[in-house]
């Protein structure tokens, strides 16, 4: 039995019969589970089932399961809540967690249908005719004005400001370097160049290795400002004014002293082993008239690149937006409730916010009616989980979708939620080299291009289900989703009809 | 099956599902400036009957109120007295009216329970036009205001010296009702309508119609949710819930509001492929096209259509971007000849000098000539 008197969440079995004694398991487990005294020993209290010695035992010897143990039910205490308390009256601390939330709220995504043609309009093929996923980031000018220079011939006469130009509406998420580790960061630079599309750094700098990436990233400025420095600002093609983060809305970022090594103090620019504990607010921004002179201040740096702002969506995130577009924003990125992080206390990341759904319907339907939505793009993240979620949020409203969590899978991510330990087993969120170094970020990068691509054919079948071949006609295009199950409230909300009608 | 004229129009604007239609178009320009009888029209939409299901038929011509080339001809369906009264009584308040009178009908069999037609003449009242800065602005907001507010009401036609005349019925049948060989005018459009899965209401019937802009559709628009959001910001309110009226209210929106040149608009309407502006060794042209996609994507107007628009000195035939709905254009001299199909057109013109199918999202563009 542990000190907080919790039982062990899963049970590690060795086959003694089948095991070779061969100790892959022991190098593999980055939580130490595994034992070696004449013969194979687990330590179950220690397992996080992140299955790495399950997948890389060549006898396929280890299974990993639930603890059996019966509680005695009730409904109004569950387990869950109970092993909170142990903890916490064994801790005395803020229970820490990592990745997104695992409460079973309600899904949105999951409670939406897509529409299709049948006879009156054709569908597309898209194996037969082209399927247009290309996707511009920034600033539109509400109309162009346009001059006939001769016979017939126009062209263009009012300027159009410098956009971000994607090959495919889905970008990958802000993930910072330190949370995750370097060959992480690698392995997502690779993939956005690849895919013509673009990475997020997080708010923990660029290496100096991935500067040549510059056209396929955007660089973020948090609060902590960590690695923040003229040169970093214009290794992109944009800068993030990182407000809130979905999993952890109001807070600042918390990575701990344990994953600040030597290259990530060096990146961050602050000392080896202290705690990077990101303020709350920005220190320079305590309303809106103060983001606009951050923004006004990175364009001056960056030679009027375009600037993105990043909140957790909360209550009032369709005023907020607006105000962020009035303030001069290119493009901001909407991070729901059900976003991943690297750390979060539990009870801000299973309680605060909004989901992803709700905001990207109602910032879209506020920017219309004040007639500004050409003014800036809207990414939608936060719980962007296939090809169908990337669908319905474009439809929603979104200009393109984010994704963290899903492109950590690709690379092996179990979802274990240990990643403030810094002891990830795939080599994602640790900063331990013998562990950093089992993510090949050539193989990392082949399974995001592999996922992406994937997610790609598959919303060119959807467009071509639905008529059309242009990303732009499915974008805000509601009318071609229906609600199943959702409250009448929520679905006037959303702006979307309920099935049947 | 006819829906009464209050019934039909509250389902059209209630019944929050917009209405899938497939349809025969014809229309006729004569560059010149040369007037041809509305009997032109009807004759070419007789070959092409079996486009339509008799649940809808419509025209439009241009040049056909000499008389009154400088005011507003308005028309309006009414459902009864009270609607005509109250509506008279807007109008009143807004314009003034030099001439008032019903629509010109005969008995036809095919045609049944018409609503009350009227139509004016007027223009804005001197001290509105003063506070307003675009008149066609304030004329626009007026519709749209009858109606969505007026019960029993609908304005379907508010161009100058121009006027739309639509019905439940077979095309043929309508323009025979509102007695078309009478008139004469340089521009025709007709439409048979064959909507697929709501009765017809005549309101619903093509052309729509905003200001100059008459618009005869064929196909169903895939982003509609999308364009109709998109001209929402600019004021426009689709109350009927059609593909063609979002056609017309984006013509008005891109070449009246925002001036840009009909051909450039069609790029918007029907945006080439990247595929193809990547490869377009002229770099102005890439420019422009990149930057047309960029600003106007939710203007693109996705899915199959045909589409045949009349305006006070032109008219327009444009096809979707991969031509999923017949159009053929012929030329005759100086008169030019848009329709879903040849055999329409030969009907009244059998020799013309030129006939060709015109390309996916090229537009074909026919012009009064400098001083017709």
């Amino acid at each position: 039995m542990s000190a907080n008197m919790l039982p062990s969440e899963f049970v590690v079995n060795v086959d003694h019969e089948r095991c070779r004694r061969c100790k892959r398991c022991i190098l593999n487990c980055g939580f130490g589970v595994f034992d070696f005294q004449n013969m194979t020993t687990a330590d179950s209290s220690k397992c996080v089932a992140c299955h790495r010695c399950v997948v890389f035992c060549p006898e396929e010897a280890i299974t990993v399961t639930q603890n059996p143990l019966a509680f005695r039910e009730n409904a109004s205490w569950s387990v869950g809540l109970r092993k909170q308390i142990w903890k916490q009256a064994g801790s005395s601390g803020m229970i820490l967690t990592g990745m997104g939330t695992d409460l079973p709220w309600l899904n949105i995504f999951d409670h939406l249908l897509i529409d299709a043609c049948q006879v009156t309009n054709p569908s597309i093929d898209p194996l037969r005719e082209p399927m247009e996923l290309r996707t511009y980031l920034g600033r539109k000018p509400d109309r162009l004005e346009v001059s006939e220079v001769g016979d017939g011939e126009f062209k263009l006469a009012s300027p159009v400001a410098d956009n971000i130009k994607l090959d495919i509406p889905i970008m990958f998420s802000g993930m910072s370097y330190g949370s995750v580790s370097l060959n992480t960061h690698r392995a997502l630079a690779i993939a956005a160049e690849r895919l013509g599309t673009v990475m997020n750094t997080g708010e923990g700098g660029l290496h100096k290795e991935l500067y040549p990436y510059a056209d396929h990233i955007i660089v973020q400025c948090a609060s902590g400002r960590f690695g923040v420095h003229p040169e970093y600002l214009n290794a992109g093609v944009a800068v993030e004014i990182k407000v809130g983060q979905g999993a952890k809305p109001g807070i600042g970022g918390h990575l701990p002293g344990e994953k600040i090594g030597q290259e990530v103090s060096g990146t961050r620019m602050i000392p080896v082993g202290t705690d990077a504990l990101s303020p709350a607010p920005h220190h320079d921004i305590y309303s809106i008239e103060d983001l606009r002179q951050l923004i006004y201040a990175l364009k001056e740096a960056t030679g009027y690149k375009p600037i993105s702002v990043k909140i957790a969506c909360v209550h009032n995130v369709a005023a907020i937006a607006s105000g962020i577009a009035r303030a001069g924003a290119d493009i901001i990125y909407l991070d729901g409730f059900r976003g991943g992080t690297g750390a979060s206390p539990a009870v801000v990341r299973d309680h605060v916010g909004i989901p992803i759904e709700i905001a990207i319907a109602v910032v879209d339907r506020q920017l219309r009616s004040e007639g500004i939505r050409n003014w800036v793009s809207l990414i939608a993240a936060g719980g962007v989980r296939s090809s169908a979620d990337v669908v319905k949020a474009i439809a929603l409203g979104a200009d393109a979708v984010g994704i963290g969590t899903a492109a950590l899978i690709a690379m092996g991510c179990r979802l274990c939620q240990k990643c403030y330990t810094g002891n990830c087993s795939w080599g994602i969120a640790t900063q331990r080299p013998e562990l950093v170094g089992r993510l090949d970020p050539e193989w990392g990068a082949e399974r995001l291009v592999n996922l992406v691509n994937s997610w790609s054919l598959e919303v060119k079948e959807v467009l071509g289900a639905l008529g059309v071949n242009a990303i732009e006609s499915l974008r805000g295009n509601r009318e071609r989703l229906r609600t199943l199950g959702l409250d009448e409230m929520t679905a006037d909300i959303l702006d979307v009809k309920p099935a049947g009608r | 099956m006819q829906l009464a004229f209050g019934d039909g129009f509250d389902k059209w604007r209630v019944d929050s599902s917009h209405v899938p239609a497939a349809c025969g178009l014809s229309g006729l320009i004569c560059q010149d400036g040369r007037m041809v009888g509305g009997d032109v029209i009807i004759e070419s939409m007789k070959v092409i009957h079996d486009r339509g299901n008799g649940l809808g038929g419509g025209f439009a011509g241009y040049g056909i109120y000499p008389r009154h080339s400088d005011s507003y001809a308005i028309h309006i369906m009414f459902e009864d007295a009270a609607g005509k009264a109250s509506c008279e009584e807007l109008l009143e308040q807004s314009l003034e009216v030099e001439a008032a009178e019903e629509i010109p009908t005969r008995p036809v069999p095919g045609i049944v329970d018409p609503p009350l037609l009227w139509r004016y003449f007027a223009v804005p009242r001197r001290e509105l036009a003063v506070a307003e800065p675009d008149i066609d602005d304030f004329m626009v907001r007026l519709v749209m205001r009858i109606n969505t507010t007026v019960p029993g009401t609908f304005v379907f036609s508010s161009g100058k010296n121009m006027g739309v005349f639509k019905a439940v019925g077979f095309a043929e049948d309508v323009g025979e009702f509102f007695r078309l060989p009478d008139y004469t005018g340089y521009t025709w459009i007709g439409h048979g309508r064959f909507p697929t899965n709501t009765p017809g209401w005549w309101g619903g019937a093509h052309p729509f119609n905003i200001l100059d802009w008459a618009v005869v559709h064929n196909g169903e628009i895939s982003s509609y949710g999308i364009n109709k959001r998109y001209l929402e910001m600019f004021g426009y309110e689709c109350t009927l819930l059609t593909d063609t009226e979002v056609m017309a209210y984006l013509f008005d929106l891109l070449v009246r509001k925002h001036g840009l040149p009909l051909p450039v608009a069609c790029k918007v309407l029907a945006a080439p492929f990247w595929k193809d502006i990547d490869s377009d060794e002229d770099a102005r042209e890439k420019e422009l096209y990149e930057s047309l996609r960029m600003t106007y994507a939710s203007a693109l107007v996705n899915g199959p259509f045909a589409v045949i628009v009349g305006y006070s000195r032109g008219m327009l035939g444009l096809n979707d971007r991969i031509k999923l709905r017949p159009l053929v254009a012929a030329t005759m001299g100086d008169t030019l000849y848009v329709s879903s199909e040849e055999s329409a057109i030969r009907q009244v013109c059998p020799r013309p000098d030129r006939v060709w199918a015109p390309r996916a999202g090229e537009p074909v563009i026919g012009q009064l000539k400098g001083d017709a």
